[in-house]
């Protein structure tokens, strides 16, 4: 066995608003930049809807994940010489439009256009060629609350084994937000694409980066990667995604994307598990499995037995009270309301989903609920299950049906408390939870307190060096430069490169291509 | 003076282009990696990538390895199999097949270089000089070929591989070599020189790193430990 710890996330669908803040604060933050305006490392989308980049969850086109050739893992991209040989030529790399072409707005013709009858308009220009664009086409959002037909969202991949017509009509439709980000899986495709070795695993909080100064551009990790969640920086020729906001949490912060969730649905904490597991919890043979293949790696905490070997394995205690607190591990392991994002890529992801309930069909036509005992039947909300099986459990709806029942109870339970004063200890039972515990997901998930969300213990500066006065960290990194890209803090001061510099600079400007000084 | 020149092109000028070459290369390794990439324009603009972009470097990768063996390899390595007349039938027609491939590819990736609005609005000021300055060895290249074919016997490709062996191996004599060779052989040999002394300045360092680690990496993942 060998313990390592990881910062993974849970979000709670049903209580996501939709409302972007995510995703928008996280691309002030990280993507404004030129070369990456068109990245998303944090999306929302509208669910059934086929997604940014189009159809990222359809495999078939676009080989991410990992496939089982002989009951051994291999990159759905191929074994390493078939990977390699398509390093000319990526066959499974999507084309920005399948993103969408950046692009910039005319904002000066609004303060200079000549008197008109009509008011003056900014126009859209393309960030990369400043050509004039009549209109997008697509994006990280497109598909906005059920923007868009029918028969091009029913693409879904999701849809799968679902008798999907009827959701067309209006009175059975149905819709979810589902905010997507890096996964920081456990075995990541994109580290195991990559022929540079510059994609690497933190080892002490499981943060997948790509050092920018290895990468060499073979762009084989956005094609790995099943989510696309990695982005070609266009302007850098380098790869990019989601840090998972290390310095925040190294820091003991929550990432921005967290830090600034209006419906408070995202939870960080710590989880432990066994890395020299990692291999055989991938391979199970029944995708059906993957979900509790993984379950079945992450370690009890609380178990001194694992805790003794922890600190064997090197994780500081502040790192395993932490993980004895952590909220993503009472809602993945404890109360089993949590799940991975298609474990059918065989990544393990450690993103993990609160499926969202949805309003009960037909109880508007019949006039009252129907109800499966003392809490309303699962089978009659409005999203199929199914479809959220295909989405969080590889189509196994057992585990799937079961979460949803314990937040309807738990929502039964609280109404009956606190508006009919009544201890609805049947409730409870019917789902298999206990006073203490409802209390315990009541406080977690329903308030939803920021200390409760955020579980994050600092980064150990054991981990920078060997003393506390190492003189790299005490001195040397003391008043450096910081986040900065290439030779950012080279003393150089020519503003021409021998080595060629950037062609575009600024291109949400409104004038994306004045470029050289 | 014809003599000045001559030493000058194949006697001097190979030694300035590899220190640069070698030293240039060092220098952005060291001092800005960031910059060292592949460069890929796929993400853009896909359409004839497939096609282009594998027959091009298939053919030049194979031309490479080509002139290297051919012109490296002493005569007394091979004589017992090949004659220098065979060994130049050999060279002329995998050269050939090889540079045709190639050139079908480059034409591809020059036009879609030139006309494509994306590629032509991102391009490094040396993406496209280095393609055409390829572009042009390659067809100078390809003319060696009827040259070649003038004289069988393989004495100007034994010329040519004395040349760059006493190059490699310092003995200052190495330009009298080809002295009396044809003009086309000897702009293919001062072209070929200068894309070693412009190398390090243009996207071709991503040749550097092939990536042959990742077939001996052991397993798939990687995970740094700090400090």
């Amino acid at each position: 066995m060998k313990i390592r710890a990881q910062i993974g996330m849970v979000l709670n669908l049903d209580k996501c608003i939709g409302c972007h803040t995510c995703s928008v604060t996280c691309k002030n933050v990280w993507t404004s930049r030129e070369g990456m305006e068109y990245a998303w490392f944090n999306n929302v989308e509208t669910k059934p809807g086929i997604g940014y980049p189009r159809n990222w969850e359809n495999q078939d086109t676009w080989n991410g994940g990992w496939k089982l050739s002989g009951g051994k893992l291999k990159p759905k991209m191929g074994g390493k010489l078939r990977l390699l040989s398509k390093i000319f030529a990526n066959p499974d790399l999507p084309q920005i439009d399948e993103y969408y072409e950046p692009f910039t707005y005319d904002y000066e013709h609004l303060q200079k256009a000549p008197a008109s009858r009509t008011t003056p308009t900014a126009r859209m220009r393309s960030a990369i060629t400043g050509q004039r664009m009549e209109k997008p086409d697509w994006g990280p959002n497109w598909e906005e609350i059920l923007g868009g037909e029918f028969s091009k969202r029913s693409k879904d991949s999701n849809f799968e084994a679902i008798e999907k017509e009827i959701y067309g009509q209006f009175e059975h439709t149905f819709m979810m937000y589902l905010p997507r980000l890096c996964e920081h899986c456990l075995n990541p495709t994109c580290v195991a694409a990559c022929p540079s070795g510059a994609i690497y695993k933190r080892e002490e909080d499981g943060i997948v980066l790509i050092d920018q100064d290895k990468c060499r551009g073979w762009r084989m990790c956005v094609s790995g990667c099943p989510y696309k969640k990695i982005y070609f920086n266009w302007q850098s020729g380098k790869s990019e995604k989601c840090t998972f906001c290390y310095p925040r949490i190294e820091a003991g912060d929550p990432t921005v994307c967290s830090e600034t969730c209006v419906g408070r649905i995202r939870y960080l904490g710590v989880m432990l598990y066994d890395a020299d597991r990692i291999g055989e919890a991938a391979s199970a043979t029944d995708e059906e499995d993957l979900y509790q293949a993984q379950l079945d790696i992450f370690l009890d905490p609380n178990d001194p037995a694992i805790i003794a070997q922890a600190r064997k394995d090197g994780v500081p205690d502040s790192w395993i009270s932490a993980a004895q607190q952590s909220p993503v591990y009472k809602m993945a392991m404890d109360w089993k309301v949590a799940f991975p994002l298609h474990p059918e890529y065989r990544t393990l992801p450690m993103v993990w989903y609160i499926p969202p309930l949805s309003p009960i069909q037909g109880a508007a036509e019949k006039g009252q609920l129907e109800s499966n005992g003392v809490i309303p039947d699962v089978s009659k909300l409005r999203i199929p299950v199914r479809y959220l099986a295909n989405l969080l459990t590889a189509g196994k709806e057992a585990p799937v049906v079961e979460a949803l029942q314990r937040m309807i109870a738990m929502r039964a339970y609280m109404r009956a408390r606190t508006v009919d004063g009544v201890n609805a200890t049947e409730i409870l039972e019917q789902v298999g939870l206990d006073e203490a515990t409802l209390d315990d997901m009541y406080r977690i998930m329903a308030l939803a307190s920021y200390e409760d969300r955020y579980v994050i213990p600092t980064n150990h500066r054991e981990y920078a060096g060997k003393t506390p006065f190492d003189n790299e960290i005490a001195f040397e990194q003391r008043s450096a430069c910081g986040f900065s890209f290439g030779n950012g803090c080279s003393d150089g001061a020519t503003k021409t490169s021998l080595f060629g510099g950037p062609t575009h600079k600024n291109t949400l400007s409104g004038k994306p291509r004045v470029v050289k000084e | 003076m014809a003599n000045y020149i001559n030493q000058f092109f194949f006697g001097i000028y190979p030694y300035i282009a590899i220190t640069v070459f070698f030293v240039g290369s060092l220098l952005r390794y060291d001092r800005d990696q960031y910059t060292w990439k592949a460069s890929s324009s796929q993400l853009l603009s896909k359409k004839d990538m497939r096609l282009g972009s594998n027959l091009f470097h298939i053919g030049i990768i194979m031309l490479f390895f080509g002139h290297l063996m051919g012109l490296l390899t002493p005569h007394w390595a091979y004589h017992f199999v090949l004659t220098a007349g065979q060994k130049q039938m050999m060279a002329m027609t995998a050269g050939g097949i090889f540079g045709i491939t190639c050139l079908i590819g480059m034409i591809l990736l020059i036009r879609r270089r030139m006309l494509d609005a994306r590629i032509k609005a991102t391009s490094q000021p040396t993406d496209l000089p280095i393609l055409l300055i390829l572009f042009v060895q390659l067809v100078l290249g390809l003319l060696t070929i009827p040259a070649s074919a003038q004289h069988p016997d393989g004495n100007s490709m034994l010329a040519l591989a004395s040349w760059a062996q006493h190059l490699v191996t310092f003995q200052g004599d190495a330009a009298s070599y080809v002295a009396g060779e044809a003009l086309i052989f000897k702009a293919h040999l001062v072209l070929g020189l200068t894309i070693f002394l412009v190398f390090p300045f243009t996207r071709l360092v991503h040749v550097w790193s092939v990536p042959v680690q990742y077939l001996v990496r052991s397993g798939y993942q990687i995970v740094r430990k700090r400090g």
